[in-house]
Parts: structure tokens; sequence; C-alpha cells
């Protein structure tokens, strides 16, 4: 018999995938990729769509969480769109990754020192001063501007506006 | 405030001394269009926001069906490509229009069916603005098409015409939406009618690699209890041919989905018939045996794994597939081949050896003795008879369609498909309403043959208004109706695991079925007695025009074998069982 399931045993850490998508621009693309999320009740935690180099394609960065088995089959269902040229797990792999955040922190005089202390270690740059609040812009990898905010946070997080995650694949591979 | 001078149209395109007065409309080129793409037939239904297209439909060599209901027509549509491979068309009207179609685009999709559906659509201005009969028909029905595209430049009607039907027919077939505002179906359209697809994120796969060819080959080498299991993908790539090459060649015995039969001939002695939840018990006794299971073109559905867990555990398995998707999808198998089945199979027929199979074989015979189909022959009229009749008169060569429910299940058992194309069903949606109108459309595409759909007398109702459409068009199709006065199916279910508590199943209200036919003037048949079965039959076969024959049979009947959903094979049950059956943990 299996040992029973103990309500103390620690939550499976969930795991944060990248995919990365090359799309033809073509109306209704974003509500395709989408869907395929939405219909298995997989998370879409950031979502980015830019212009690609070439003019009548996209590139679509999208992070989310969920079990493995999952995503590998809607990298298939995405793959299968017709306006999808290619989609491709990144996590685990070696490219290239950026995030911007745009952070409110409340700022009286006696928190500003220690605020500013942190910023200048994350390289953030205070892009709005306040008499009661900074605006701090960071950028950097996901894991970095998360340990920022939360070094923020005792202080009085007001507003968190992040761009979600790019990425690009390293050398001469594609993304 | 000044008034506009009134502005002289004809057919939505302005008429003085413009630029393009002898420009044809976006209708007109569309319609062109279809011509190119060899479309006879188009199902459909009109109304406002469609009139341009249907105009455009006068001047055309197409022939406009008219149906009674859209749902209908896209059956029709459904019906008319399975039974010959080419792509069914359906035009309708916006808003309701266009969402009574999606039940028929469901069915197309999860049967991979190529239908093109055509819907108009409210004028471009007025979209999102709730407009009179406004849907936002590709937003409703992006889960249930291949692909789908909301026109807005009328110069892009070829190209996107011509990308609809290379998608439905192509790599693995689907239904494809062209929404048409009726701006762009008015408008002028200059464009030449000559386009070339531009997808540049579609590829159809051909031939599977040589390197995962020759795995599938040293796996199969070793197996001394094959099995090839023929799905829906083997009939539309029609890889029948070959299938039985390769079964012959490796005597190895074949089974077929619900969807696969008529890939081979379910009467060829290699042959087990349907395997899955309502399959032969040999077929399954087979399978759950095995030690090698080659899906070809099928998608391992959870009607035929049961419980996946147990499915097949020791056997190895080779999965031949057109859509990468399909695969670890439901298990992983040991080697995937990604290409069309007929081809796929043509590659591996070189590959491989006769298998020493002779015990395997005479094991496989040994349960088809034991385990034979069989029904009860007392309780008055079993639609097993009247559909193991049919089989016999018919020889295989007629189409037969069904709908949805235990006569389904029955037809399936017992009308053994001898070729390619000449069953259809609705598998992977299980729509009710489908078997009627499909052998409609089967029957324009083979106005010379015997095309019979067996419906229950529960769906029948859902489309049986296109009885008109079948009596306008003298469409020669033979319904037969298995009139349990029941949703069979359903009571089934309830009667096995739910402790006969019976809710809303009781049919009471059913028209004289006889009478209605009749009423439509199409001639009306009523088999009550056993005794009476071929000659009622034989007179609806010999009937020129469409005909209802009713078969009053027995209420109470139960489709066996059964392996209850969610369990393993080895739960099968063979007879009706004596005691009480635990709920199935299966889905529906
Ligand atoms: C549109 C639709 N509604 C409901 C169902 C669920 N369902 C499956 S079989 C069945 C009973 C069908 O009854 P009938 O057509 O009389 O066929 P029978 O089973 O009696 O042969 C029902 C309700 C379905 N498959 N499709
Ligand atoms: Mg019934």
């Amino acid at each position: 018999m299996a040992a029973p399931e103990t309500s103390d045993a620690p939550a499976p850490r969930r795991e944060i995938h990248t995919i990365s998508l090359y799309v033809a621009n073509r109306p209704g693309v974003l509500v395709r990729v989408a869907l395929v999320f939405a219909r298995r009740g997989y998370n879409i935690e950031s979502l980015v769509v830019s212009p690609a180099a070439e003019g009548d394609f996209s590139r679509m960065t999208i992070t989310c969480s969920g079990d493995l088995a999952t995503l590998e089959q809607m990298i298939k269902q995405l793959s299968k769109l017709v306006d999808v040229v290619h989609a491709t797990d990144h996590t685990g792999d070696a490219s290239y990754e950026s995030e911007i955040a745009l952070v409110k922190v409340a700022a009286n005089l006696d928190a500003r020192t220690e605020i500013l202390q942190i910023a200048e270690h994350f390289g953030a740059k205070v892009v709005d001063y306040g008499t009661d609040s900074l605006i701090l812009r960071v950028f950097g990898a996901s894991d970095k501007l998360d340990a920022f905010i939360d070094l923020l946070r005792p202080q009085g997080l007001l507003e968190l506006v992040r761009s979600g995650k790019i990425l690009m694949a390293r050398g001469l591979e594609e993304t | 405030m000044g008034i506009a001078a009134p502005k002289l149209i004809t057919r939505g395109v302005p008429v003085a001394n413009t630029p393009f007065s002898d420009c044809p409309s976006g209708a007109e080129v569309l319609i062109q269009c279809l011509e190119r793409e060899g479309v006879e037939y188009i199902f459909g239904l009109s109304g406002g926001a469609a009139i341009p297209i249907f105009d455009a439909l006068v001047d055309s060599t197409i022939k406009l069906i008219l149906v009674r209901h859209e749902q209908g027509a896209t059956h029709m549509a459904d019906g008319y490509a399975r039974a010959t491979g080419k792509p069914g068309v359906v035009l309708v009207t916006s808003g309701p229009g266009a969402t009574n179609t999606v039940t028929g685009m469901l069915t197309a999709q999860m049967d991979s069916a190529p239908v093109v559906v055509i819907a108009g659509q409210t004028l471009s201005s007025n979209l999102g603005k709730d407009a009179f009969q406004e849907a936002d028909v590709t937003g409703i029905t992006y889960p249930v098409v291949k692909h789908s595209t909301l026109v807005r430049d009328p110069e892009a009607i070829p190209r996107i015409v011509r990308e609809a039907f290379h998608l439905a027919t192509t790599g693995r077939p689907g239904p494809v939406l062209i929404d048409v505002p009726k701006d762009v179906s008015e408008a002028p359209c200059t464009a030449s009618l000559e386009a070339e697809v531009d997808l540049p994120g579609y590829t159809v796969p051909g031939h599977a690699e040589s390197a995962s060819l020759d795995a599938a080959a040293a796996l199969i080498r070793r197996s001394r209890r094959p099995v090839l299991y023929v799905g829906h993908g083997a009939v539309i790539a029609n890889a029948g041919k070959a299938v039985m090459t390769l079964a012959e060649k490796l005597r190895a015995p074949l089974v077929n989905t619900l969807l696969g039969k008529g890939a081979t001939d379910e009467t060829h002695p290699l042959h087990l018939g349907m395997l899955g939840m309502h399959g032969t018990a040999y077929a399954n006794k087979a399978v759950d045996a095995c030690d090698l299971i080659l899906s070809i073109g099928a998608r391992w559905d959870d009607r035929i794994t049961g419980k996946v867990d147990e499915f097949c555990v020791d056997a190895m398995k080779i999965h031949i597939d057109v859509d990468a998707s399909e695969f670890n999808k439901v298990l992983r198998p040991d080697v995937c081949l990604l290409g069309d089945a007929r081809l796929t199979v043509e590659d591996l027929i070189p590959r491989v050896e006769a298998l020493d199979t002779d015990e395997w074989l005479s094991v496989c015979t040994a349960w088809r003795q034991r385990f034979p189909l069989k029904y009860p022959k007392k309780g008055g009229l079993r639609a097993q008879h009247v559909l193991d009749r049919l089989d016999s008169l018919t020889e295989g060569n007629a189409i037969i369609t069904s709908d949805v429910g235990q006569h389904q299940m029955w037809a399936a058992q017992f009308c053994r498909t001898r070729s390619n194309r000449h069953w259809i069903t609705s598998g992977g949606a299980g729509t009710m309403g489908f078997g009627f109108p499909s052998a409609i459309g089967a029957q324009f595409a083979h106005p010379d043959k015997e095309v019979w759909a067996v419906v229950g007398d529960g769906g029948f109702q859902m489309t049986l208004c296109e009885l008109a459409t079948a009596a306008v068009h003298e469409v020669g199709v033979k319904v037969l109706i298995i009139n349990n006065n029941y949703l069979g199916m359903v009571r089934q279910w309830q009667q096995l695991f739910w402790e006969n508590r019976l809710s809303g199943v009781d049919l009471e209200g059913n028209p004289d079925f006889v009478k209605l036919a009749e009423a439509y003037g199409v001639k009306g048949i009523r088999i009550r007695r056993p005794g009476d079965v071929d000659r009622k039959l034989q007179e609806a076969r010999d009937h020129d025009g469409p005909v209802v024959v009713v078969a009053e049979v027995a209420k109470e009947d139960n489709v066996f074998p059964m392996i209850p959903a969610g369990a393993p094979i080895s739960n099968m049950i063979i007879e009706p069982p004596k005691e009480r059956m635990e709920k199935p943990s299966g889905s529906t």
C-alpha cells in the first residue's frame, strides 16, 4: 500500500517555463495561442508580443507554469496552429533573457536612504522623484527583478508594472 | 443640411463612370474561386448578410442545395466530404445562421473532415457594435475549426479561398471558416483568381523519417503477437491497400476503430472487426494480449484504451500519424512515425518480413469462435437482426451512415464495412442529428450508389426537417429508424450503472414516423415483425427516391460487448450482467 499523504508535505514548486513563438502576423493569432493555454487550464504568467525582424512576423515570449507533460502537448498544439511558424520551449537552456520593471514605492524621508541603496545595488534608476513616492526602473533577468521587488516590499510597494520576460537564443541558434 | 445625391448601386458596385464599372464584386469572385476549386454543391441557407453571395450563385455552375437548418448543411457537407475525400462547402448568413453551424464544425473538427463554411457577416463598420445579426463568429468558432479568416479586404478573397481549401483537405483535414462581411462581398474586386497560398506556419508531412521506420521495423520483426490498429487516418490517406499488404505480409490480425471502418475489408479473414468500448470481444481480447500494437492513423482515444495505465502495458507501441500533436498525448509509444498513413505503411512494407504468427492467429480464431457477436432471437424485433440483414442484403455495396447511440454501435458491429468511405459516422463529437443529413450529402456525392442512414428515434428528430431537402431534390437516401422510443444509449447506462433510475430518456410523444415521412411526400415503411425484415428492407431498396423505414424494435435492449468507460479491457462485459455494476470512472 502506498504511504498515506501527509498534509504538511512541501507543495511541489511550480516550475516557470519560457516559450518562444514565431508567428505570422494574422488577425486572431494571439487569441488562438491564448486558447491553447486556456483550454487546459494552464496559467500564462506573462506574454510579450513584438514585431520580428521580418515585417510580416511577430515574436511572442510566454512564461507559464504547469506540469511538463501538458507543456509538451501544448508546444505541439501551438506549433500546429496554422499561423505559428515555430514554437520552442527555452526552459533551462542558455538563452539570454531580460525583463523591465517599474516599481512605485512609498518613500518618506526615513525610508528613502535604504530604498536608494537597494536601487543602487540592483542598478535601478529613479525615473520619478516625488515627495511621498519614487518610481524605480530596473531591468535584468526575471529572478533578479523578483529579488529586487521582494526587498522593496516591506517599504510599501504602491504599484508594480513588469514588461514580461523577453528572451533570445545565443549564438547562431534560432530563438 | 443638404441631401446627398442618390448613388446608383448594382450588386454593390457603383456603376456610373467609376474605374470599377465592369469589375466583379467580392461575392462573384468568391463564387468563381469556388468553381475553380471544383465545388459541385453548396449546402446552405440564406439571410441578409449573405444575399450578395447567394446572388452570385444564380449565375454559377455550382448547385445550391437549400437546407432547412444550417446544422443539416454542415452535416451534408461533411457526409459529402467523407464519402469522397473532397471538401464539402456550406454557405450561411451571419449571427444565428453562423452559430447554427457550430455543432457541424465541431463534428468535422473532431473527425478530421474537410468542410469549408462560408458565413455572411454584418458590414465591417458594424463589427463590435451589436449590429443586427452580428455575432463574433470567428471568436465563437476558434476551438472548433482547423483555421478561420474574417475577410477584411475583397482583394484577398482568392488567396483566402485557396488557403481554406488547402488547409481543409491536406495534412490532417478539418473545417475551415471564411467570414465575409457584406461590404466585402459587395465591394468591387480586381484580384486575379489565381492565388498562391501564403501559409508560412503550415507544413504537410509526407514520408516518415527512415531512421524511425527502421526502428519500427526492428520492433515489428521481434513480434509474435502483433495487431494492426487502423483508424480514420488510414481512411483519409486511402491507405487500405497498403495496410492489407502489410497485414498479409506479416500475417498479422487487424482491428479498426469506429471511424477506421472501411479502410480495410472487415470480412477479411485477418480482420477482427471493431475494437473499443462496444467492439467485438475478439478484437478487444487480441489487443489486450498482443505484444505489439501498430496504430495506423488512430489516436488512442479513451473509447479505445479504457484505463490507459492498463492498456497494452506489455506491448510495444508504434504510432503512425500525420499530426505530430497526437504523439505522446494519451500514452508514450515506443516509436512515433510522423507521416502520411499510406506512404508510411508503404515505406514499412519492404522493411519487414513474415512473422511467425501461427499460434497467435489460432488463438484469435478461437476467440472469434468462442465470443461471436450475438443477440437474443426472441422478444420481438431486434435492432441487431435488422442491421444484420441490412448487411447481408447490401453486401457491403451501400454507403452506410449512422447517427449516435445504441443503433450506431449495432450498425458498427453488424454492418461490416468492406471498402473505403462506405461507413460514415460522428465518432469524436458523437453528434446526434448527424446521420440523416450526412447520408444526404453522401448521396449527392454518389447519386448511383445505395445510401442508408441508420438513425435512432431521438437523433433523427434533431435534423428530420431535412426530409424536405431529400424530397425536393429526390435524393434517394434510405433512412432506417431504429425506433426504441428511448434515448436508448443513455437508458442503457442508467440501467446498468445507475440502478435503472431512468431520467430524461423516455421519448414519449414520438411521432408516427411513417406518417411523418408521408407528410413530406417521402415513402414510409414500417417493420414490426422479424419475419418481415427482409421483404421490407428489399422494398425500400427497390424504391426509387427517398424512403423512411421505421423498425419498431425491442424497447429495452442493450449493446454488448461493453467495456465500461475508464475500465481496463479485461473488465469487458460480453453478456448482460447478472449483478449490479459500479459507476464507470471514465468520461461519459
Ligand atoms: C446532440 C447530442 N445530445 C445528446 C447526446 C447524448 N446521447 C448520446 S446517445 C443518446 C441517445 C440517442 O437516442 P436515439 O437517437 O434514440 O438512439 P438509441 O440510443 O436509442 O439507438 C444521447 C442522448 C448526444 N450524443 N448528442
Ligand atoms: Mg432510440
